[in-house]
C-alpha cells in the first residue's frame, strides 16, 4: 500500500511540473495590463513603469520564471496586489469554505443518488425507477448556476424559508474558533449547536445545488452498475446458495458495483471543484473559486497561479485516494499495478 | 420411473417469460422426480429448458419469469407454493446448485474462503469462531491442494478447475440432500472435466447426497447418471434409466440425439445432425408436440392435444403419440 502511494506520488510530479508551467505562460497571456490596472487611470506612463519594475513584470518571461519558481520553492505563492494579502494565507483561509460546501454537497449527492440507483436497478420498471430516470434527466439538463439561483429565488425569495444567500454566516454571527476552518466542525467542537445550525442554515441550498448538479451521473452510475452485477453468474451463485436477499443486494452485488461508481465519484468531484467557482459567485461563498474570479478580473496574477495549482495538487490527491479506494475495493487491481 | 420415495417430485410445471418480443413458454406441463441417492441426468439442446427448469424449481427464475402451474414437493414441501424465505433456507442447505463457467460465478473480490464462510453462517449455527475451521474443511474435502492457504484466495488467483472445486464446495457446505449441477464442466479443459465429474460422483455416493447434471452432452449423462430425463423445446420427452434409453430410445427426439453423440456410435461418418430448429417459443400456437415439425413420424393425430405419455416400461414413458 505505501509503495502504491509512493509510485503514484513520483508519477504526480510530471503533472505538477506541466501545471506549474502552464498557469504561469496562461495567466501572462491573458490580455490587460497589470501595472496599467494598478496605478488607475491618472497615472503617468513614469509611474506605470515604477509599479511595472516593483511587481518585476519588466523581466523577460523566462525571468519571471525563474523567479516564480524560485519563490514556489520557498513556499511562497506571491503577493496578491488587489488585497496586499499573501496568497498563501488568503487560499489556506478560504480553502476550508470550499472544501465544507463540495464535501457535503457530494456527501448529500451519495446519500440519495447511491440508495436511489440501487432501488432503481433492483426494481426496474417500478416508479422508483421511473423517479430516478426523472431526477438524472434533470440533473443533466439543468445548468448549475441556473439551479442555485432557481433555489435562492424559490426558497429565499419566494418562500422565504432559506437564509439570503450572503456567505457562510448571518452577520449576526461571529465564526467559530479556528480549528479546522470547516465551520460545521468548528461550531461542534466550540459547543455552540446555535452557531452550528446557523452555519448549516447558509449551507442547505449551495449543498442542495451541488448535489443535484452531481447527483445525475451518480444515480445512472450505479443504476447501470447494479444492473450488470445483478444479473452475473455469481450473484445467480449467491441466490443458489440461499445467502440472503440483503446480503446477495450489498455483500455480493453493491461493493462489486462500487467500482464503476467510484469512477464517476472521482469525477464528479473533479467537477465540483471546478464548478465552485461558480456556486461561490451566486451564493457570495468566500471560498477559493470567488478569490480566484475577482483576482482574475483584475488581472492580478499571484492569487490566479495560486489557485490553479491549488486544484492541480486537489485533484492529484483525489485521483491518489480514488486509486487507493480502488485497490480497497478490488483484490484484482493490485495486480494489475 | 418413480423411485420407491422420491426426494424431489416435480408435476405438471409450467414456466413463462415476459418479453419485450412477446411470452416465452419456457416449459410446459414438466414431469419428474428424483430419488434419494440417485443421479439423475437432464440433457437436451441449449435453449430446451433444462436450466430453467431448476431454477424456477429452487426459486431463482430471473424477475421476467413466472411458474404458471405445478408442483415440486421437495422434502415435503411444495417449492413452488413456498414463500421467499422458505426457499432462501432450503436453498443452500437442503438443495444447492452448481453452474458453468466456475471463474465467473464466484465473487470476484471476496476471498472465496469467506465465501464458504458466508454459506455456512447463513445456514448453520456454526459459531463465529468455527466458521474458518470449518471453511477449510470444505475446500479439502473437495480435494483442494493446500486448503489454508487457497482459503485466503480470490477467484482470479485460481485455476478453472478449482474455482469449479470451490463451488462445489460452497454447495457442499452445508450437507444438502440434492446437488444440482448445471454444466458443470462447461468451460473447464478436458482433463479437468473428468476430474470434476469423477468429485461430484464420489461426494455423492460418499453423502448419499442426489445429483441431478444438466447437460447438452448425452454421453457425458450415460457415463455418470442413473437415469436419463430428456428436454425438448420445454417438454419431457422421455425419461428412462440410462442402459434401455441407449438400448430403446423411444421418443424420436432421443433417438436423433443419441445418433449424434460420438459415444454410442461405432463409427464417426454415421453421426447425423438434428435436422431444423427448437421451435420458437414465444408462438401462441405452439402444437401440442413441439418436435412435430422436426419429426419424420409425424401425422395429423399429433397436433391434438393433450401430448400423451406413454408408459415403455417400469421405469420408462415418453411422450409421443407415435413412439418408436
Amino acid at each position: 500500500m505505501l509503495r502504491l502511494i509512493g509510485k503514484r506520488l513520483l508519477a504526480a510530479i510530471p503533472n505538477v511540473i506541466g501545471i506549474v508551467i502552464v498557469t504561469f505562460v496562461l495567466t501572462r497571456a491573458l490580455p490587460g495590463d497589470p501595472a496599467a490596472f494598478y496605478a488607475g487611470p491618472a497615472a503617468t506612463q513614469e509611474a506605470v513603469e515604477q509599479i511595472r519594475a516593483s511587481l518585476g513584470l519588466d523581466q523577460p518571461l523566462w525571468g519571471q520564471f525563474i523567479d516564480y519558481v524560485g519563490d514556489l520553492a520557498r513556499g511562497d505563492l506571491g503577493l496578491s496586489v488587489s488585497t496586499g494579502q499573501q496568497v498563501l494565507d488568503e487560499i489556506l483561509r478560504r480553502l476550508p469554505a470550499s472544501l465544507e460546501l463540495t464535501l457535503l454537497g457530494l456527501l448529500v449527492a451519495c446519500a440519495i443518488a447511491l440508495p436511489l440507483g440501487i432501488l432503481a436497478a433492483t426494481r426496474p420498471g417500478s416508479w422508483v425507477d421511473h423517479a430516478c430516470r426523472l431526477v438524472t434527466t434533470l440533473g443533466v439538463s439543468l445548468p448549475i448556476f441556473f439551479t442555485g439561483l432557481l433555489l435562492a429565488y424559490v426558497f429565499y425569495y419566494l418562500l422565504g424559508i432559506a437564509p439570503p444567500p450572503v456567505g457562510r454566516l448571518d452577520s449576526m454571527y461571529s465564526p467559530p474558533a479556528h480549528v479546522t476552518g470547516f465551520y460545521l466542525v468548528d461550531s461542534l467542537l466550540a459547543g455552540d449547536p446555535e452557531l452550528f445550525f446557523a452555519a448549516g442554515k447558509q449551507m442547505v441550498l449551495p449543498v442542495l445545488t451541488l448535489a443535484i448538479f452531481v447527483l445525475a451521473p451518480l444515480a445512472r452510475m450505479t443504476r447501470a452498475a447494479m444492473l450488470g452485477v445483478l444479473s452475473s453468474d455469481f450473484v445467480r451463485t449467491a441466490r443458489a446458495s440461499g445467502l440472503s436477499a440483503a446480503t446477495v443486494l450489498y455483500r455480493y452485488a453493491f461493493r462489486n458495483a462500487m467500482l464503476p461508481v467510484v469512477t464517476t465519484l472521482g469525477m464528479v468531484f473533479s467537477f465540483m471543484l471546478g464548478s465552485s467557482v461558480v456556486i461561490e459567485k451566486v451564493f457570495a461563498w468566500p471560498g477559493i473559486g470567488s478569490f480566484a474570479v475577482d483576482a482574475l478580473v483584475q488581472s492580478d496574477y499571484a492569487p490566479v497561479q495560486g489557485f490553479v495549482l491549488v486544484m492541480a495538487l486537489l485533484f492529484v490527491t483525489l485521483n491518489l485516494m480514488i486509486d487507493l479506494l480502488y485497490t480497497l475495493i478490488d483484490p484484482r487491481v493490485s495486480i494489475d499495478d | 420411473m418413480d423411485s420407491p420415495v422420491p426426494l424431489l417430485s416435480v408435476e405438471s410445471l409450467g414456466v413463462e417469460f415476459r418479453t419485450r418480443g412477446g411470452t416465452v413458454h419456457a416449459l410446459e406441463d414438466v414431469s419428474f422426480t428424483v430419488g434419494k441417492g440417485e443421479t439423475v441426468g437432464v440433457v437436451g439442446e441449449s435453449g430446451s429448458g433444462k436450466s430453467v427448469l431448476f431454477y424456477a424449481v429452487l426459486g431463482i427464475l430471473d424477475a421476467a419469469g413466472r411458474i404458471t402451474g405445478g408442483r415440486a414437493v421437495f422434502g415435503g414441501l411444495d417449492l413452488v407454493r413456498a414463500s421467499a424465505s422458505e426457499l432462501e433456507e432450503i436453498r443452500g442447505r437442503e438443495a444447492a446448485m452448481i453452474f458453468q463457467n466456475p471463474r465467473v460465478a464466484l465473487n470476484p473480490i471476496r476471498k472465496v474462503g469467506h465465501q464458504i464462510e458466508d454459506v455456512l453462517a447463513r445456514h448453520t449455527s456454526t459459531p463465529s469462531a468455527e466458521l474458518r475451521r470449518r471453511a477449510v474443511e470444505a475446500l479439502a474435502a473437495v480435494r483442494i491442494p493446500d486448503p489454508e492457504r487457497r482459503y485466503h484466495a480470490y477467484p482470479f488467483e485460481l485455476s478453472g478447475g478449482l474455482c469449479q472445486r470451490i463451488m462445489i464446495a460452497i454447495a457442499l457446505a452445508c450437507s444438502p440432500s440434492l446437488l444440482v449441477a448445471d454444466e458443470p464442466t462447461t468451460g473447464l479443459d478436458v482433463t479437468t472435466q473428468a476430474a470434476v465429474m469423477d468429485l461430484i460422483g464420489e461426494l455423492a455416493r460418499k453423502r448419499n447426497m442426489a445429483s441431478v447434471l444438466i447437460t447438452h452432452d448425452l454421453g457425458l449423462a450415460a457415463e455418470h447418471c442413473d437415469r436419463i430425463v430428456v428436454m425438448h423445446a420445454g417438454h419431457v420427452v422421455e425419461v428412462a434409466p440410462t442402459a434401455e434409453l441407449f438400448a430403446r430410445p423411444r421418443h424420436p427426439y432421443t433417438a436423433r440425439l443419441i445418433a449424434t453423440t460420438p459415444h454410442a456410435v461405432a463409427d464417426l461418418r454415421s453421426l447425423a445432425a438434428i435436422p431444423g430448429s427448437l421451435p420458437d417459443l414465444r408462438r401462441g400456437d405452439l402444437p401440442a408436440c413441439r418436435f412435430l415439425d422436426r419429426c419424420d413420424r409425424s401425422e395429423a393425430a399429433c397436433l391434438q392435444r393433450p401430448l400423451p405419455r406413454v408408459s415403455a416400461g417400469p421405469a420408462h414413458a415418453v411422450a409421443c403419440r407415435r413412439p418408436l
